[in-house]
């Protein structure tokens, strides 16, 4: 990365350089529309000037087809390019079915990543080229933002509700990863690299991480913790709680206590541990407690992961659990 | 002194005859007036030592980022003053700049009244802002607030250090100001209007001071209310805004922009009033579709109360939600456009003085439009992913307020400068004042446009060093429009002791404003004026310009 001046940031995605076109292709119409505008005062003024004998004869004060034109014509052109931008921006709030999640934490002043098969990471993020990546996002505490110029993307990071962003990098390198939601006193230093590496040494930086101590997948810390902060103790198959089983749930309907009917996604995994009272499943009393002051985010990112693991699909899982 | 003397010589009929400014002068007869044209003085010394201390504010963190690590300034210390910047400037300066000193002047002249309908409430309105300014002002003093002038929650609620609870009473209390400020100019507009003064055939300044009121007064208690929710959830722990209370953050954003995109409007619609009438007087010709310009004001009130949610497209707002307000933004930029074909046709055919009020307008319209291309630009959802809070977005604004509302207010200031004080100013002064703000603003504003799009966010005090070169052209910009703002300080106080008398009507315009004395007599009036044709009634054809004649 040059430190020098540069006028147009490097494209490292196919989306990158769609917005680029986008905002060219805008930039013209912009300019044919207001460039006659500008000649037009600037050659008026010049000719009318007091004092200059030109001819003043009949001049109108107003013209009905002339404004309905300069007003429609305009819009309509833009409204071709709403329809562009629209549509790309719909293509990057769906992220595709095979994307490699990962999961971000951001607080005051750092992210914090983790990788489905168990590395994490500060800061820095490492994703292989070429293949859509999805960040599961959520903030500890006030409003971030994800900023990857490079990408020609962004996301707020919320406190106590995920949001997606993904993305399919297309070109090897080291681009700057910043926060754009101002976010206290250290804002401007929250940042990070996004390290986009080939396949084969993606899958060679996560084994050197496995090796330094990271040896299990999320999904197997989440299974690790489900045991270990009492979570099995009423949602296991041996308890006698009167608690909903996890096994199957995610991805599926819920019928909640007050009537209302959601999907279980990773929200509602999220706010089921951190605020039990906010949806409770139907036939079931309210009595889990909050984990609130109990689990940080990656945690309960972690057992979001293992009860997506145990989700619909998979049956069976439980039973490994209940042996324990 | 002689002129008092000849004063005291007339007949006890003409005494009406004084002029406003020497109808008293002890320090009573200006803090209890209630001369609309008075007040007006009175807001705009207010408003002009507010514009210092914020440009104080703009001067350090121009200063400061000179360098990527900010040398000048503490991380902290820079985001209270880029906050400090925004708060002063936002809600001091510019929503009550150009309504509540050129308004409040002008707006019962214009339309043949003695005063505005409630006096006594005009005065309050400058009192209360005075009050809520001073709080500002012990906030600056005892520390300041870093949260931004957009105090997002849950920063603001929970997590900021500075005296936050301070500066949104301070904001909350200026709101009743405006509030005051609007309803006085609604009934003003409906009920004081001189006989014959018909809607049609009212100045396109009063139709946009009545489109800002309609603003003013259904806008400002959305503020008020969202910024009592953040103090009592910042005081009390109320949980509204916090999700570790239970509340919502988008919540607050909703509440705050639905409030604050009307307010850009509130800073852009009064300059649009303003070059109206600049523009007609220069080019001494009527304005080019009335009717269309008059309605665009109305429109851009209206269809601006629905487009607040464009400030939310990365925020987690709901797809659907966005490609509406994507639409309706596109849709706001209509009558905006409709203004600015309207002006640059009123050109055509014109006798055009080329003077310094002529000058600013045109520098008006060519940042304005720029402003305005550049927000159609952010409204568009694919490309405002990249550019939303960088600088892309900072010049966008900058250009609309600054480039827009501040140039648009000088040059409303040199226009009536006769009218309000009876002088008259070097003309080549306020013309080379004029290019040197022009200029010094684009190289100021324009390397933060490129800024944005290479990814520069905004609000940050330590910088990549490849953005070093743009920044520090930005601030070379920012020292020379300094001095062309301050040139008009030098000039137009000097022609308060040694300008030439002015004339009742030294630009030859159409209004009643120029029918009356320079300056006013105390009742505006001395004969109240009957209306018998419409705005602008220049002569259709010029057979010989003003040079000749």
């Amino acid at each position: 990365m040059s430190h020098g001046f540069f006028l147009w940031p490097v494209q490292a995605s196919h989306h990158a350089k769609e917005v680029d076109l986008l905002i060219g292709g805008f930039g013209v119409m912009v300019w044919l529309l207001t460039l006659p505008v500008f000649i037009l005062i600037a050659v008026f003024v010049f000719r009318y000037r007091t004092g200059r004998d030109a001819n003043r004869d009949h001049a109108s004060g107003s013209n009905v087809w002339l404004e309905v034109s300069w007003s429609i014509i305009p819009f309509l052109l833009t409204l071709g390019f709403f329809v562009w931008a629209t549509a790309l921006y719909f293509d990057l709030r769906r992220p595709p079915a095979g994307a490699m999640t990962i999961n971000l934490v951001a607080r005051q002043w750092m992210w914090k990543y983790q990788h489905g098969e168990g590395a994490r990471e500060i800061n820095d993020l490492h994703v292989p080229v070429n293949r859509p990546v999805k960040l599961v996002m959520i903030s500890q505490d006030v409003i971030h933002s994800v900023f990857v110029p490079a990408l020609r993307i962004k996301q707020d990071v919320l406190p106590g509700r995920y949001t997606t962003m993904w993305f399919t990098a297309d070109r090897l390198g080291i681009y700057p990863l910043r926060c754009a939601e101002f976010c206290g006193t250290d804002h401007s230093v929250m940042g990070g690299r996004l390290i986009v590496m080939a396949p084969q040494d993606y899958a060679g930086w996560l084994a050197r991480n496995r090796d330094g101590g990271e040896s299990e997948t999320l999904a197997a810390a989440g299974a690790r913790l489900f045991r270990s902060v009492g979570c099995s103790g009423c949602h296991g198959a041996a308890s006698t709680v009167h608690a909903p089983p996890l096994d199957g749930l995610y991805g599926g309907p819920v019928g909640l206590s007050d009537g209302r009917a959601l999907i279980a996604d990773d929200q509602y995994l999220h706010d089921s541990i951190m605020l039990p009272n906010k949806d409770v499943a139907a036939g079931y009393r309210p009595i889990m407690p909050t984990y609130a002051n109990v689990l940080a985010s990656e945690q309960v990112n972690a057992l979001v992961a293992y009860l997506k693991d145990i989700g619909a699909g998979k049956p069976g899982t439980r039973q490994e659990d209940g042996n324990e | 002194m002689s002129d008092a003397a000849l004063d005291m010589g007339k007949p006890a009929e003409e005494v009406e005859d004084i002029s406003y400014l020497r109808a008293g002068h002890s320090l009573r007869s200006w803090f209890l007036t209630t001369d609309h044209k008075r007040i007006a003085i009175l807001y705009l010394v207010s408003i002009v030592f507010f514009f210092l201390i914020g440009g104080a504010a703009a001067a350090m963190i121009r200063l400061d980022l000179l360098t990527p690590a900010g040398d000048l300034m503490t991380n902290e210390g820079y985001n209270r003053a880029f906050s400090l910047h925004g708060i002063i400037m936002v809600w001091f300066f510019l929503i009550p700049s150009i309504p509540n000193t050129i308004g409040n002047f002008i707006i019962p002249l214009m339309i043949g009244a003695r005063d505005l309908a409630f006096p006594r409430l005009n005065l309050l309105s400058w009192y209360i802002y005075i009050v809520a300014g001073f709080i500002a002002l012990a906030v600056v003093l005892g520390g300041g607030v870093d949260t931004g002038w957009t105090f997002y929650t849950p920063l603001s609620t929970m997590y900021a250090n500075g005296m936050v609870a301070a500066t949104v009473i301070a904001v909350f209390i200026s709101g009743f100001s405006t509030i005051l400020t609007g309803i006085n100019f609604i009934v003003t507009i409906h009920k004081l209007r001189a006989p014959g003064m018909t809607w049609s055939r009212l100045p396109l300044f009063i139709w946009s001071h009545y489109a800002v009121s309609i603003i003013f007064v259904l806008a400002t208690p959305v503020l008020a209310i969202t910024l009592l929710l953040v103090a009592a959830e910042r005081l009390f722990g109320i949980g509204v805004f916090d999700p570790a209370l239970g509340g919502d953050p988008l919540l607050f954003q909703h509440l705050f922009w639905f409030y604050s995109h009307p307010a850009v409007y509130i800073m852009v619609l009064p300059a649009m009033g303003v070059i109206s009438e600049l523009i007609t007087s220069a080019a001494h010709k009527r304005i080019f579709g009335y009717w269309f310009v008059a309605i665009a004001s109305i429109a851009i009130a209206v269809i601006g109360f629905l487009v607040w949610g464009h400030h939310m497209f990365v925020s987690g707002q709901s797809l659907y939600a966005s490609a509406v307000f994507s639409f309706l933004s596109v849709a706001v930029a209509v009558p905006s456009a409709i203004k600015v074909y309207n002006w640059t046709a009123t050109l055509y055919k014109g006798d055009i003085m080329i003077d310094a009020p002529l000058l600013f307008a045109l520098g008006f319209i060519g940042l304005f439009v720029a402003g305005g291309l550049t927000g159609l630009m952010l409204a568009m959802l694919a490309i405002d992913v990249h550019v939303h809070d960088t600088y892309f977005v900072v010049a966008h604004f900058h250009y609309i307020m600054v480039g827009g509302t501040v140039t648009a207010f000088f040059g409303a200031l040199h226009y009536w400068w006769p009218k309000i004080t009876g002088r008259l100013y070097n003309e080549t002064l306020a013309r080379i004042a004029a290019i040197v703000i022009l200029v010094g603003f684009n190289v100021t504003f324009f390397p933060q446009f490129m800024l944005g799009y290479e990814g520069m966010p905004r609000r940050y005090h330590v910088y990549p060093p490849e953005f070093q070169l743009l920044q520090v052209i930005s601030s070379a910009g920012a020292a020379l429009l300094a001095v062309g703002y301050a040139m008009p300080a030098f000039y137009l106080l000097w022609s308060l002791k040694k300008g030439p008398r002015a004339p009742a009507n030294p630009w030859g315009a159409t209004g009643l404003e120029w029918t009356t004395s320079s300056p006013p007599p105390k009742h505006n009036f001395t004969q109240q004026p009957v209306v018998v044709r419409g705005p602008y009634d220049y002569p259709l054809e010029h057979p010989a310009s003003r040079a000749n004649a």
